[in-house]
């Protein structure tokens, strides 16, 4: 049986699925309105059509957990900035590529002659600088607690390695806080899906609160869509009981506790900032991270200091992100939705990437 | 980016990376971040470029078997064809 198991097809498989939504169905006792927080279910729930054969037991709100769909303009402008400083080779990770900042997007930047490169791995900057001595490699680290630890292992490898030409701009934001931002300001959910990803490294303790201090069920589940949908049974029964709880469907590979050597990585070379500005949010207070004091010398927001505004700009006046991100509204109520903002040419981060709300909308769209 | 992908570890070299198998891709991956031991044939979860836990076979087959279970059951005549909009959309 062992070396049977396809971890892909089996929980894709279209049986399961099917009976999965006639119980949900079936126990759902009224429609419930749930936040996926993370842009990967948002595109699981739409590449499945799950809004449509859940019609009457779920209304979907597709949450703010798309580290590029939260990038204020400001940030992109600093990574824009870094990449024409001389002698500078900005590094990201390839979702950054097409976001319009107020220069233009890394990609208008590396046209007009700038040295951007796109990697699969945090880990190839180590070859870059490497290869680059004489240059300041400069990591523009994204993302939410998932990829926060391999900037730190980034970040380790480049002290014990002793390399002098790689500096960090970070971005690393974090899941909770941005819930609880929303919560507080009026969202009206009633229970949440949180990311198992981001609990294979955090646990699910994270999100202890909620259930207790804000009444709102909290199951952590994984990306293939028979696991959504048997984490939306279970927030279907919790509803239906009357309970609020913290519940994992994910025990494949996520615990309470979570990854200890990861969490303890994290802590050595990163500390909280005492507010993020979040695109369509605002500030949020404690849900960044910056690197601690002591490594500043690697901190590229301390070193080119001088170069990098700290303004806030304002998005596009037709892009309604801000309130797709605080479930206020679905990317289908954006005038320019599918005619001037599209994949190809995005006028705003949610259509930028491929996680984001927009175009989850634009590519499955006709499964509405 | 922010996916993270079942893959099976299919060799690990002595500088504790592994080549992993994401269905029939082959890709290197670090396994610094994970605190216990992963031998050939495991299956770990990756995000760019490290592998992030392993995932645990027996969990995945009980999850499977409670499938199986209400799969079972609603397809028993315990519910009638017409409940519930079943008229999913194909994945692509
Ligand atoms: S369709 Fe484009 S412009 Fe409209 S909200 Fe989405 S990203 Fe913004």
């Amino acid at each position: 049986m062992q070396n049977q198991l396809d971890m892909f097809k089996v929980f894709r498989n279209p049986e399961h699925i099917k009976a999965l939504a006639k119980l949900i169905n079936l126990e759902a006792p009224k429609k419930i309105k749930v936040m996926e927080v993370c842009g990967g279910h948002t595109h699981t729930i739409m590449k499945y059509g799950l809004p449509q054969i859940l019609k009457n037991s779920f209304e979907f709100v597709h949450g703010p957990g798309c580290p590029v769909c939260v990038m204020p303009k400001n940030r992109i402008d600093h990574a824009y900035i870094l990449a024409n400083q001389k002698d500078v080779i900005l590094v990201t990770l390839g979702d950054m590529i097409k976001v319009p900042g107020s220069h233009g997007s890394l990609a208008d930047a590396r046209s007009k002659g700038a040295d951007v490169r796109f990697v699969y791995s945090p880990m190839d900057v180590l070859k870059i600088a490497a290869q680059n001595p004489t240059k300041k490699v400069i990591f523009f680290a994204i993302g939410f607690e998932t990829t926060t630890p391999m900037s730190a292992a980034l970040i380790k490898h480049v002290i014990e390695k002793k390399l002098s030409n790689v500096l960090f701009h970070i971005n690393h934001v974090t899941v909770p806080e941005a819930m609880e931002a929303l919560l507080v300001n009026g969202s009206l959910i009633d229970a949440f899906i949180g990311p198992s990803h981001v609990s294979v490294i955090t646990g699910s303790k994270i999100y202890d609160k909620f259930p207790k201090e804000y009444k709102k069920p909290v199951v952590v589940a994984g990306f293939e869509p028979v696991d959504v949908m048997e984490g939306l049974l279970m927030i279907a029964r919790q509803v239906k009981e009357g309970r609020s709880e913290l519940e994992n469907q994910y025990t494949r590979s996520v615990t309470f506790e979570g990854n200890i050597v990861a969490q303890k990585l994290i802590d050595t070379y990163f500390e909280k900032r005492d507010g993020f500005i979040w695109r369509g949010l605002g500030n949020i207070p404690k849900s960044a991270l910056k690197l601690k004091d002591e490594f500043s010398s690697y901190d590229a927001e301390v070193v080119y200091k001088d170069a990098l505004p700290n303004d806030l700009v304002d998005d596009h006046k037709s892009c309604i992100c801000g309130e797709i991100l605080r479930g206020l509204a679905k990317p289908t109520d954006c005038k320019v939705f599918g005619t001037a903002c599209k994949p190809s040419s995005p006028i705003g981060s949610c259509m930028v990437s491929s996680e984001g709300a927009c175009a989850a909308y634009y590519k499955y769209g006709n499964l509405l | 980016m922010c996916l993270s992908i079942p893959s099976k570890v299919i060799e690990i070299d002595e500088n504790n990376l592994a080549t992993v198998d994401t269905m029939g891709a082959k890709r290197q991956v670090t396994l610094d971040l994970i605190d216990e031991e992963v031998k050939v044939g495991d299956y770990v979860l990756i995000h760019v470029g490290f592998a992030m836990n392993k995932i645990s076979e027996k969990e995945a087959l009980e999850s499977l078997k409670i499938y199986e279970e209400i799969a079972e059951l609603m397809n028993n005549g315990e519910i009638d064809e017409s409940e519930g909009d079943v008229n999913y959309a194909k994945p692509t």
